[in-house]
């Protein structure tokens, strides 16, 4: 029992910090172009492909600057010639032209690198086992993982808090007129903001990519439950998405190591349950089997009961 | 998306209440008379299963355009209703074949709407209660959560092969007519007229006050409020009806195909609908059914022809959102002015001399298209491929080159004529504008 809740906790916060490191972009292009950018795990994965295309000429380290990059040229461009574009239309119009990209950057994956996945693999550097618990060994990736993670999240605070530009994209987020009549050319900023979260998605894609599977689902795998975190941590907050990046890591990997039932749970009290009783599909559902869909309960929970999410300040 | 809904509404500036009366009464005439002789000019057994499935698409799209078009409601799990009030009509017909139930196979739309109708009204009750975002991730919430849920019950779900019936039962209403409902023509015409009955009733729904309402809440909620009405409830009530509908559209696919899977409530089911909805126009009443119409038959005739069909239906639909944003009906609504004052003419010139650049231009990135799929995917893809007649080579770089530069000249004549038609354009309503003044 404690062996699997030692590693129910290690892979859930593990788990927790790549969602955290979606949801951080995407919180930031959220809560200041009010974009719910549907793309965003799409920029994951082509973040994943870049890595996978570059690491095969020139090795891992140079990928892992220059795939995240050049996510984020992809995503200026798409800010900057298709979102500014139907802005003016209101935010379904923008919206929708994101859920359209999906589709797009979907087909351009299978075009460019087929419908099969891709031979990405962990750097050797780091193909070794850290430490062991309980007998089984700890990658060293998912230490690097784990660390990207925490570099990212001290970065991002330490830029948005602490220097001049994280306070006029602060200040752009909630007062964009005063920001404009200050003299800032806040369409850039925008730019800017959007590159930096599609960027900040492309790097999870590099750093996620080899550790799990770089093919053509991982997009759509990873697709809502980041709007889940986005939600729940509440719009436009970096330590809300973070806090709610690790609830959602930790239910998801806890419900999926644990196979109980409510006919379990019954029988403990001296209640048996047969297979023929009413509705026996629910009673011996495992917990581990409804594992996926708790995120999406906890969000319809959080939306009914606290529309503004975690650490949220305004409702969305 | 307001500015259309005040060109809608206003009475006071059509025409007299007769003769609008009249020509409403054509254009319901007229749909009758397609929706009738339709299958007589594509009467193959594929384009009137195709047909069929027209159905109960208009169906499902009209009924979203109740929640996105007229009340502003953006769901993302409108396939839900449809999926559930399927299933519920499966079960229903399963249960009659057994001969547990009697119910006359016509009924079964009604049967799957009331199904969606018991879904639409708790689910609703707790989305409805906050608009905009919120209402957008708590319908996305309760789709995954129903998609989720539908591969975890396999009693009522059927699992990975789905639910399968069949729609040859000894009650019908029509069956004194020597109607079996086995053939597929026969089904088209039941679709058919279950297409037209709920387009009329959802039609007329806009034109009741809770209609009407809805256009409010979804313009100004506040104001609404003011006047005395809960916006909660009349979005409710319009979720409510909408489900109503989609689950109409659900047990006429269990009639069309007689199986259902869990695919049907997927998050892609329901990504479906909102682009029917959209790329037909969710500014105008029968927006949705142009989208429904051309989306049913990219997906069944382009998924066939090409493996590259998402792509086209990806850039068609980003195409169409970022250049007509209104929809297909949009830019049918736009000519009206021109037409009215026949001054059209000129317009269609500009049309025809385009039409060579863009077919051009169409050419030469569908050969693109093609020639990189088999590129990419092909077992062997030194085996050539046929593209608009032409026996193609990709491995080879000059029909690379050809196309490229097919798609290079395309583009150039066709950036020339668009010019043309903008200042044809700016010509004829800015003739209109001078007459109205």
């Amino acid at each position: 029992m404690l062996e699997l809740i030692t590693f129910s906790l290690i892979n859930g916060v593990l788990y927790g910090m790549l969602l955290f490191m979606l949801s951080s972009g995407l919180t930031l292009i959220f809560s200041m172009m009010g974009v719910l950018n549907f793309a965003h795990a799409s920029f994951y994965m082509l973040g994943a492909y870049f890595a996978y295309q570059i690491s095969t000429f020139v090795g891992f380290w140079p990928a892992l600057i220059i795939a995240p990059v050049l996510v984020a040229i992809v995503g200026a461009f798409v800010e900057r010639y298709m979102l500014r574009h139907v802005h003016q239309h209101g935010h379904v119009a923008e919206l929708l032209l994101t859920f359209g990209l999906v589709y797009l950057i979907d087909e351009i994956i299978h075009l460019v690198w087929g419908r099969m996945p891709v031979d990405y693999r962990i750097p050797e550097v780091l193909d070794f086992t850290l430490f062991s618990l309980f007998g089984i060994g700890f990658p060293a990736y998912r230490g690097f993982m784990f660390l990207v993670g925490v570099v990212m999240f001290v970065a991002l605070y330490l830029v948005l808090t602490r220097t001049r530009v994280g306070l006029i994209v602060q200040a752009s987020l909630s007062h964009p007129d005063m920001v404009d009549a200050l003299g800032h050319n806040v369409p850039r900023i925008f730019t800017l903001v959007f590159a930096l979260g599609t960027g900040l998605a492309g790097l999870a894609g590099v750093i996620a990519g080899n550790y799990l599977i770089t093919e053509p689902g991982m997009g759509w795998a990873m697709g809502p439950i980041v709007f889940v975190v986005v939600v729940f941590g509440g719009l436009g907050s970096l330590t809300g998405a973070l806090i709610a990046s690790m609830i959602i890591g930790l239910v998801t990997t806890f419900a999926i190591g644990l196979n109980l039932s409510l006919a379990d749970l019954f029988a403990s009290l001296g209640l048996e349950i047969t297979r023929e009783a009413f509705m026996a599909d629910l009673w011996f559902l495992e917990l581990s089997r409804i594992g996926p869909i708790l995120p999406y309960l906890l969000l319809v929970l959080m939306l009914i009961f606290r529309p503004r999410g975690l650490m949220g300040t305004r409702e969305t | 998306m307001s500015e259309q809904s005040i060109k809608q509404t206003p009475a006071h500036i059509a025409p007299a209440p007769r003769l609008r009366l009249l020509r409403g009464a054509g254009i319901w005439i007229g749909a009758l008379i397609v929706v009738l002789v339709l299958p007589m000019i594509f009467s193959s057994g594929h384009s009137v299963s195709m047909l069929t499935q027209m159905c109960s698409a208009i169906v499902f799209a009209l009924s979203y355009n109740m929640l996105l078009g007229q009340g502003g409601m953006l769901s993302f799990g409108h396939a839900v209703f449809s999926g559930l009030g399927g299933f519920i009509a499966m079960h229903v017909l399963n249960a009659v074949n057994d001969g547990a139930l009697v119910i006359p196979l016509e009924l079964m739309p009604i049967v799957g709407g009331l199904g969606g109708l018991a879904f639409a009204i708790p689910f609703g009750w707790i989305s409805t209660k906050r608009a905009g975002v919120t209402f957008a991730m708590i319908s996305l919430g309760i789709a995954e959560l129903v998609a989720a849920s539908a591969l975890m019950f396999t009693g009522f779900f059927g699992g990975e092969s789905g639910i399968s019936s069949n729609r040859v039962v000894d009650h019908t209403l029509f069956g004194f007519l020597g109607v079996s409902y086995g053939p597929s023509i026969e089904v088209y015409y039941l679709a058919g007229a279950w297409m037209l009955i709920a387009t009329f009733a959802m039609y007329l729904l806009t034109l009741t006050p809770l209609g009407r309402m809805a256009n409010a809440v979804r313009d100004n909620p506040e104001r609404a409020q003011f006047v005395g009405y809960d916006p909660h409830l009349v979005r409710f009530l319009q979720f409510s009806l909408a489900g109503f509908f989609a689950g109409v559209a659900g047990g006429l696919t269990v009639i069309n195909y007689e199986i259902l899977t869990a695919d049907a409530l997927s998050a892609i089911a329901s990504g479906t609908v909102l682009v029917m909805a959209f790329i037909g126009g969710i500014g105008f009443f029968f927006g949705p059914i142009l989208g429904a119409i051309l989306i049913t038959y990219l997906q069944t005739s382009l998924s066939s022809f090409s493996e590259a069909w998402l792509m086209y239906f990806g850039l068609i639909f980003v195409g169409m959102v970022m250049y007509a944003p209104h929809g297909l009906a949009g830019i049918v609504m736009a000519h009206r002015p021109a037409l009215r004052s026949g001054r059209a003419g000129k317009l269609l010139l500009s049309y025809l001399v385009a039409a060579v650049p863009t077919a051009l231009l169409l050419v030469g990135l569908i050969s693109l298209i093609e020639m990189g799929y088999h590129l990419s995917t092909a077992y062997m893809p030194e085996y050539p491929i046929s593209l608009f007649g032409v026996e193609v080579n990709v491995t080879q770089l000059r029909y690379w080159l050809g196309a490229v530069a097919i798609t290079a000249v395309g583009l150039a004549v066709f950036l020339w004529v668009m010019r043309l038609i903008r200042r044809a354009w700016h010509e004829v309503n800015a003739a209109l504008g001078g007459e109205r003044t």
